[in-house]
């Protein structure tokens, strides 16, 4: 009950924050879509953190912790704090540089500009959003799963079917309301406002939640020796081509949508200066308590001494919040719990926006023309929209749930899988459309496969020759773009005047 | 620094990530934390200095960049 209301505390104190912005909002769409290009460092820090931060980094970085042990901190929050860096830098600052420039909102925006095709958008989109789907989902379900590990028993007599807890449905319902009211109220500038404080919130409460759970554990070292001591190495729980194919997962920030719209909100280059340095250290901050209390489950009993905190059978993504729930007092499990919530809204909002954005710009403003339609009704087909891919992505967290950091990785792939069409727009002016083309269909087509010989995320284990499936994918959308390009006339010189400036000098 | 030394310096990075030689050590350091994971932990202060580096020796943007800012107010 106490977690329950420190939850709705929070809730309240989001849609208070949400109103304020929105009370800034401006009422054009550039405003709306990239809050008129006017954020400075600290907000873009906290805000390009808090989007790349979601379940996947609570709770499914517990969950995979608790199954695989320790490397998972290797295989992904390590790698991602050189590799995601480098994207802001490689990426991020160009798309910056040529968005400001060339006035571009979305990506759409830039590919089609970039590689002379109008047709290109239409095939990117439902590609773009059809991957974004599995990333809310992500986010919904791992919303779903802790509030009702850390509310079991609280509500018997109204949800008797989960135990008391808090059912999965009823989470994803209100947090997409919640998110939906502050994004609805003053959009990306709303958005940016509560990653910034959704941020602080959840770095502040996982270190809570750390030194509460290892204190009911008798202190640090003696949960660290309760743990199985199989899960504190690699060996038989990765191998070492798994290890290495994992770090091109990474590479997902420089093609997600919601990152290249945050990437356009900064108020100038220098603003990405803290961004690159903090970034790394904010992930260590962010997983690394997370990481230990999934070690720390694997062997954690209760303070009688015999019964273990996680019994046999109970799923991943549960992890976390029975080990809050059954650990920590009641209000600091509600705290932790409002900690979790704020990481996995701080993506969802970004994601609301950023397909809201490219419905807007890229299908209606593009087929219909900018004068079709005002400013105010833009805002309201992009909320439409929105509303839309949050009912789609509502009803699938009422089917069949996968593992978080499955899905996760799953939808992770398929954008880091296409970055070598992000990278050759940037930096190979000799890449062409049909090298685009080539690209985002056998990108596309190598992981759809996948995923269905996958059973669709159910096989959580699934390889390809022993390697992940992000290198098939990665493999193959590179070699389609280079083939593609050599194989056809390159751009136009006018357009390469375009992208290929001195003064983008990265 | 220039871009040569950038590059060299983050491919060094991505080979010592790869740090096969403690596979299968399960010692904790302090007791505490296992040393893979005190590892990588290292690895991820290491990968923030770099970009620390980056930022303060090889930022790619001049001053007229730097001050050409959100002209869309």
């Amino acid at each position: 009950m106490t977690q329950t209301v420190i939850v709705i505390i929070y809730l309240a104190l989001l849609l208070t924050l949400g109103y304020l912005s929105g009370r800034m909002f401006r009422g054009n769409s550039n405003d709306y879509f990239v809050a008129s290009r006017s954020i400075g460092p600290t907000v873009l820090f906290m805000s390009i953190f808090g989007t790349t931060m979601t379940a996947f980094a609570m709770v499914g970085s517990t969950a995979e912790s608790f199954r695989v042990g320790i490397g998972t901190y290797g295989k992904i929050a390590s790698s991602s704090a050189l590799i995601h860096s480098a994207c802001f830098f490689l990426v991020g600052l160009p798309l910056w540089a040529l968005g400001k420039r060339n006035g571009f909102h979305t990506q759409i925006e830039f590919f089609r500009a970039r590689f002379e095709s109008s047709k290109l958008g239409y095939l990117l989109f439902p590609i773009l959003v059809g991957l974004i789907i599995p990333y809310l989902l992500v986010g919904l379900m791992g919303a779903g799963s802790v509030m009702q590990g850390v509310t079991r028993g609280a509500f018997p007599e109204f949800f008797p079917s989960t135990g008391g807890a808090v059912p999965p449905w009823l989470t994803c319902l209100v947090i997409s309301g919640v998110v939906l009211y502050y994004i609805f109220a003053g959009g990306v500038r709303s958005a940016a406002w509560a990653n910034t404080f959704q941020t602080l919130v959840f770095i502040i409460m996982g270190f809570i939640a750390f030194v509460t759970i290892s204190a009911k554990l008798g202190g640090l070292q003696a949960a660290s020796s309760m743990a199985d001591p199989s899960k504190a190495v690699r060996a038989g729980n990765m191998t070492e081509m798994q290890f290495l194919s994992y770090c091109l997962i990474p590479l997902s920030v420089g093609m997600f949508p919601h990152l290249f719209q945050n990437c356009l909100t900064a108020k100038s280059a220098k603003s990405f200066r803290l961004t690159l340095v903090g970034h790394p250290l904010a992930i260590m901050l962010t997983w690394i308590p997370c990481i230990l209390i999934g070690f720390w489950a694997t062997g954690a009993v209760m303070p009688d001494g015999v019964t273990p905190v996680i019994p046999e059978g109970t799923s991943p993504n549960a992890v976390l919040g029975m080990m809050v729930g059954k650990l920590a007092t009641p209000v600091i499990g509600g705290l932790v719990t409002a900690g979790i919530m704020a990481a996995i809204m701080s993506s969802l909002d970004s994601q609301f926006v950023a397909v809201g954005t490219m419905f807007t710009k890229d299908i209606v403003v593009h087929s219909y023309g900018p004068e079709r339609f005002s400013e105010s009704q833009l805002v309201l087909l992009a909320r439409g929209f929105i509303c839309a891919i949050v009912l789609v992505t509502y009803l699938l967290t009422l089917v069949e749930p996968r593992q978080v950091f499955s899905l996760g990785i799953w939808c992770f792939s398929g954008f880091a899988g296409l970055f070598p069409l992000i990278f050759a727009a940037i930096y190979w002016k000799k890449a062409t459309k049909l090298g685009a083309y080539a690209a985002v269909i056998g990108g596309a087509a190598s992981w759809l496969l996948m995923f269905q010989a996958s059973g669709y995320g159910k096989n959580s284990s699934f390889m390809v020759a022993g390697v992940m499936p992000v290198a098939i994918v990665f493999a193959t959308c590179a070699i389609c773009m280079i083939a593609g390009s050599l194989l056809s006339q390159p751009p136009r010189q006018e357009t390469l005047d375009k992208f290929f400036r001195k003064r983008v000098k990265v | 620094m220039s871009r040569a030394l950038v590059v060299a310096i983050f491919l060094v990075l991505l080979v010592l990530h790869q740090d096969f030689w403690l596979r299968d050590n399960a010692s904790l350091v302090l007791e505490i934390v296992p040393i893979g994971l005190a590892y990588h932990m290292s690895f991820t202060v290491l990968a923030a200095l770099f970009w620390l580096a980056v930022v303060r020796l090889a930022w790619p943007y001049s001053h007229e960049d730097e001050d050409d800012q959100g002209g869309e107010q």
